[in-house]
């Protein structure tokens, strides 16, 4: 008997969970803050390139060559050493920091989560045996790593997935794209780890609760269980732990950056900004103050989205 | 022995889950042996109610049945097959035939899905029913059980807990079961919820013709339930009769003890009544006492009792009982016990 | 009797509200009781009815924000609790009023022997030294039947069964001989024969140090063996309250001749269809107006709906919040008594 009677919607936990996310002033601005950056790094440079026609790269052929230039109404960032714009460079390379920070945190969930889902369902031997390649692989300096993937598929090594999508950003054929890609993945493999450690703990809480119970009586079966079932029930902390990811990829990457191993000339992230700033920081602060505060400010929103989603995401219940 | 009856549904034989703990560097191997040697036969379209006390291993007996723990040991006979023995994937084939109602009306639903989808799943995972037509047996089902319709895209979160536990009998019911482990469904709601969730599973039952394994600590509950009672204690069973003859006329001394400590809501009969204290703890079924698991709490117990583990034997008509110092000429052994007979039964 | 003299615990029209994002929740709306020196008084109720938000709110426990005992007068022996500060109730709590709760394995401190947890209720009100405290938790520990108390004495709270914890928790509770006991569902957690067990324990403890007890449950047959007063709360306020004998043969109030009848009744034929209060327990942030109940009764009629029901005296000891009081009252009478 089909009537038609007019549906409730329900309000999911992901619902009440936003909701209680937008009262939490600090988050709301991180919100804010981030979204206008994003906004910024995707279409700043084209924006900016119609208006005054400078571009990241690009240093000007012509005789007026303005190097190292304080703010300017044509300059509002000033020019580096190379007489570019640093506002351009500034939203380039947010491009790049941002890609980073978001790519690398794709990776390392899609990795660590399966990994340690896994992991904490199945128990006993696998479990440990998973969880100890784990140990290992955490006792490796995450810099010898990065580095030694780097050098092993760097340049001409560079799988093909990797040149074929960074091909659709950076135009075919395109080295230091390609590189940078490279890099992304390379982080994303090490950051992984601990995303794996704390999905593996909330699902070895999980699965003994009654409901994974029922699904088992009901025949589900196990990769079902675990992705339809533990999996996003595991989510709240994994969230949190992926929006505190980013901002620390971003770090690696500016550290990298500065060491010389991560993003190469002419392009530009906002670490390898920094790092070029510090160098002539007594005469001209500005080359480091611009990037480093919009490094800065980006990270605390990121961290501040962290509280308020790891608070919104855990209710206390309380019954009288 | 057990009684092969032409119209038993599920013949369970002699069934053992013992689990190991422990077994590091520094510590020896323990055996808990939650269920040690039940046989039990479960009529079709009866109420068999389970009752016993904390670590009796009455849930495990229940969740070793499903397969949702893994027996150790023994047998249990359904329509042909044994489903101890089966295969998982076979196993799950059967699971269309025997589900279960759990205890926890919060934990026991997925916190992440709609109630269509929980009560839905069952149908989709054995594909009973087209997808068009899915939504509309999940509707059905939710006003069999007494919800209404128009929660079918809400949470478990936004319902009370008896609501909650009808969205559970909802998903029991959707593969059309013959048989339903119910492992304590209403100790934890309200009162007032708990008569009301007795009655839909006794309306449901006539309706469906379900057999029920009622396990329950709730002794009034499962007398009311219940057309036949056992008695559970350390993993065996010490007595299984008739619901009224359990209540009317107990013959172990455990289940005697037991109901003598059921509060009777009745001043008139809590001020006269003689209570039968037992003293001392429920044993951990780690090192269940040797011979009758009973005697270091009996009353009655004799030396016997310690060496002689008593096996479950007809004492009155369909009334058994493991006691050794009962026996079918002398059933009561309050009065073996005066008259000084020792260990008569087997 | 009422002998002035004989009360010890006189709580008038006590409010608890709590400050919530669902707005203001009435946990406890205005309860009145009294108990008596030596007497059991049962709190019967089941969830949001505010039984142990009442029971917090006499020992002055309820966290302040978000809580607040917004009016009501709790008089203990004279003294006005809510009047005092901080420090003098610390000094009564535990001394003169003790509370066990639910479940012993939170109430007691998992890192510690339970021979120091004991010791320090008397060292902290009676002034024990060390000696002496431990001499008398050994006192105690043997009182509330611990075997072999000398060496358990030693042990940790998890070295105990979940009874025996319960035990611990009497033992402490009446170390220092108070005067009022509050027992919030203490045996709820615990398994039928060990409740039986703790709760001629009560029994004893009670007649021989002559302690007052409050019994908060939401189980019928508890209360009919323990209690000689009931009180029975429905969302925040006291639907009834009479002798236990009385409330159990003629009860005056539609909920509560709805829990008599809803609990299987041996004495009842087996099989046959449990009488059911319908509807869900209420959701004490979202109150209808008029009666609380008004939507479960099966007596309901417009005004109960509408209009608040009045507190109605059938007899000196025996009072329901019903707007047909007497009339369930005479109904009960006739039907010779619920039981």
């Amino acid at each position: 008997m089909a009537e038609n009677v007019e549906i409730i919607k329900g309000t999911s936990l992901g619902r009440d969970a936003w909701n209680r996310l937008l009262k939490n002033k600090l988050a709301v601005f991180g919100m804010i803050v981030l979204g206008i950056m994003v906004i910024a790094v995707i279409i700043g440079p084209s924006i900016l390139y119609a208006i005054t026609g400078f571009t990241a790269e690009a240093i000007p052929a012509d005789g007026n060559l303005i190097s190292s230039f304080p703010p300017t109404w044509q300059h509002p960032m000033g020019t580096d050493e190379a007489g570019r714009d640093l506002l351009a460079r500034v939203l380039q390379g947010g491009r790049i920091s941002l890609m980073v920070g978001i790519i690398s945190t794709i990776v390392s969930l899609i990795v660590g989560v399966s990994y340690g889902a896994i992991a904490g369902y199945l128990g006993g031997r696998i479990d440990n045996l998973m969880m100890r390649i784990v140990d290992i692989i955490y006792a490796i300096p995450y810099i010898l790593i990065v580095i030694v993937l780097l050098s092993f598929f760097g340049g001409p090594n560079t799988p093909k997935w990797i040149t074929a999508m960074s091909d659709l950003f950076g135009g075919a054929g395109n080295a230091g794209v390609s590189q940078i890609f490279l890099l992304f993945f390379a982080l994303g493999l090490v950051s992984w780890l601990t995303m794996a450690r704390v999905v593996r703990g909330q699902i070895l809480s999980l699965k003994n609760q009654e409901f994974v119970m029922a699904a088992k009586a009901t025949g589900v079966s196990t990769p079902s269980i675990i992705f339809r079932h533990l999996v996003p029930n595991a989510l709240g902390p994994v969230i949190v732990y992926a929006t505190l990811t980013v901002p620390s990829v971003m770090l690696t990457e500016a550290f990298l950056s500065f060491l010389g191993l991560g993003v190469q000339a002419p392009y530009a992230s906002w670490g390898s900004l920094c790092a070029d700033g510090i160098k002539n920081i007594a005469i001209f602060p500005w080359q480091l103050i611009f990037p480093g505060v919009t490094m800065a400010l980006t990270l605390f929103s990121l961290n501040f989205l962290g509280d308020g989603l790891r608070d919104a995401l855990d209710p206390q219940t309380r019954k009288f | 022995m057990t009684e092969t009856n032409g119209n038993s549904l599920l013949s369970i034989q002699n069934l053992q889950v013992h689990y190991k703990l422990g077994g590091g560097l520094f510590s020896s191997v323990k055996t808990v042996k939650a269920v040690d040697g039940v046989s039990l036969d479960i009529k079709k379209g009866e109420t068999l109610g389970l009752v016993g006390e904390s670590g009796c291993g009455k849930s495990t007996l229940g969740k070793a049945i499903l397969r949702l723990t893994e027996p150790t040991g023994g047998k249990v006979l359904y329509g042909g097959r044994d489903l101890a023995h089966l295969p998982q994937s076979a196993m799950r084939e059967q699971r269309k035939c025997l589900q279960m109602i759990f205890q926890d009306p919060y934990a026991s639903l997925n916190p992440r899905m709609t109630v269509g989808n929980i009560i839905g799943e069952p149908i989709r995972t054995f594909k009973l029913a087209g997808d068009a037509s899915v939504e509309s047996r999940v509707q059905d089902l939710m006003e069999t059980v007494g919800l209404s319709r128009r929660f079918i895209k809400r949470y478990p979160h936004e319902f009370s807990g008896g609501q909650r536990q009808r969205i559970g009998i909802a998903r029991a019911l959707a593969v059309n079961p013959d048989f339903i482990v119910a492992d304590e469904p209403i100790s934890a709601l309200d009162v007032s919820i708990q008569a009301q969730i007795m009655n839909l599973m006794e309306r449901l039952q006539a309706e469906k013709d379900l057999t029920y394994l009622f396990i329950s600590h709730d002794l009034r509950a499962v007398r009311h339930l219940s057309d036949r009672v056992a008695v559970m204690y350390l993993g065996k069973i010490v007595e299984l009769a008739e619901s009224k003859d359990i209540y009317a006329g107990p013959l172990m001394p455990y289940t005697i003890a037991l109901i003598s400590a059921v509060p009777v809501p009745d001043p008139e009969i809590e001020a006269r009544r003689e209570r039968i204290i037992l003293t001392g703890d429920v044993p951990s079924p780690i090192n269940p006492p040797k011979g009758c698991h009973f005697h270091t709490r009996c009353q009655y117990a004799i030396p016997e009792c310690k060496t002689i583990v008593p096996s479950l034997v007809e004492i009155k008509p369909r009334h058994k009982a493991a006691c050794i110092r009962i026996n079918s000429e002398h059933p009561h052994i309050e009065e073996n016990a005066a008259a000084g007979l020792g260990a008569i039964g087997s | 009797m009422s002998d002035h003299n004989g009360i010890i615990l006189s709580v008038n029209d006590l409010k608890t509200y709590f400050q919530t994002e669902d707005g203001v929740v009435k946990a406890v709306d205005g309860i009145t009781f009294t108990l008596e020196k030596g007497e059991t008084l049962g709190i019967v109720g089941e969830s949001g009815s505010g039984k142990s938000v009442t029971n917090l709110s006499v020992m002055r426990l309820i966290p302040e924000p978000p809580g607040k005992i917004v009016n009501g007068d709790i008089i203990f022996n004279g003294i006005d609790v809510r009047a005092l500060s901080i420090e003098e109730v610390r000094k009564i709590r535990g001394k003169r009023i003790a509370m066990i709760f639910q479940d012993p394995m939170t109430s007691l401190n998992p890192f510690l022997k339970i021979s120091t947890q004991l010791m320090e209720v008397t060292r902290l009100h009676l002034g024990h030294s060390k000696q002496q405290a431990r001499a008398h938790a050994l006192k105690m520990l043997k009182m509330v039947g611990i075997p072999d108390a000398e060496s358990r004495l030693n042990n940790y709270p998890h070295e105990f069964s979940g009874g025996m914890r319960q035990r611990v928790m009497i033992a402490m509770a009446l170390s220092c001989d108070p005067e009022l006991l509050i027992a919030d569902e203490p045996t709820t957690a615990l398994d039928v024969t060990i409740q039986a067990q703790i709760l001629e324990l009560i029994k004893d403890l009670k007649e021989r140090m002559g302690t007052s007890v409050i019994l908060i449950t939401h189980d019928l047959g508890v209360v009919a063996g323990m209690t000689e007063k009931i009180i029975v709360m429905y969302a925040g306020k006291v639907f009834e309250q009479a002798p236990t004998k009385e409330l159990f043969s003629t009860p005056a109030n539609p909920y509560t001749k709805g829990l008599l009848k809803s609990v299987p009744d041996p004495a009842h034929e087996q099989g046959a269809e449990l009488y059911q209060i319908p509807g869900l327990p209420p959701d004490v942030a979202h109150l209808p107006p008029g009666c609380p109940f008004a939507e479960r009764c099966d007596r309901a009629q417009d005004i109960c709906r509408v209009e608040y029901p009045p507190f109605v005296q059938i007899n000196e000891n025996h009072h329901s919040l019903c707007h047909f009081a007497r009339e369930v009252y005479a109904e009960s009478i006739r039907e010779g008594g619920v039981k």
